[in-house]
């Protein structure tokens, strides 16, 4: 099983990504997926290092510490900017 | 008297919409309510100190329909609302274009007041939309304002 992970607005530009899936074995919490994807170079280590970085599980807004399991969809984004 | 009429309607959707037709609905089988409040957000020519000529708005499906849903439900906890609708553009618009539409009808005027502005103010700073500025030096996301977040934290 897989975690599916999305990327939005700017983000999603800067990675050229707006979606991937990683093994669920291999992560734990939302850091150890950042951590991750921080590996896969510069342009990565910069979004996911963004401090005012946001993280959604299964649509609902979560902290670094949140454990995530096989089958979530995890996003990240930047600050909200509608209405 | 009749039974109070209590729907939600969440729409996020790339086509435009008929105020009349909305605020029509939001009336519609409810003679509890003598309150109607509604705010309409339209895109603007300017933004920062440069021109704008149009928007691109992009949106997180699923998650912004479950978030708008979830704000409605805690403006019901906090006042006595009627029929709430709120409708959310995405895709590109253009100067004048409408955005969002909220409507909230109430008994009386401060529920309806009260509760429009709180949904508008809580879906400003977590309803997952990012918007993307066309301007006369180039493109650009808009970046977030601190002072929505304070206007959110007043509640």
């Amino acid at each position: 099983m897989t975690i599916n992970v999305l990327f939005f607005a700017a983000f999603k530009e800067q990675l050229d990504c707006a979606e991937l899936q990683i093994e669920a074995a291999t992560v734990q919490t939302v850091a150890d997926l950042q951590s991750m994807l921080i590996a896969k170079g510069d342009t990565w280590n910069k979004v996911l290092n963004t401090p005012s970085l946001l993280t959604a599980v299964n649509h609902t807004m979560v902290d670094s510490e949140y454990e995530i399991k096989a089958g979530d969809e995890v996003a990240f984004f930047p600050p909200v900017t509608g209405g | 008297m009749s039974i109070p009429s209590i729907s939600t309607s969440i729409k996020v959707q790339l086509e435009d919409f008929d105020f009349a037709l909305e605020v029509d609905n939001l009336e519609a089988n409810n003679s509890t309510d003598g309150a109607v409040v509604t705010f309409i957000g339209r895109v603007r020519d300017n933004n920062d100190g440069l021109k704008v000529e149009h928007l691109f708005l992009e949106h997180y499906s699923g998650m912004t329909e479950k978030c708008l849903a979830d704000i409605v439900e805690q403006a019901r906890a906090q006042w006595q609302i009627g029929n709430v609708c709120v409708i959310h553009r995405y895709g590109q618009l253009n100067i004048g274009d409408k955005i969002v539409f909220v409507g909230v009808t109430s008994k009386h005027r401060k529920d309806a007041f009260s509760a429009a502005e709180f949904i508008m103010d809580y879906l400003k700073v977590s309803a997952p939309f990012w918007k993307k500025e066309q301007t006369e030096q180039g493109e650009r996301w808009v970046a977030a304002k601190q002072n929505d977040q304070l206007e959110a934290n007043k509640w």
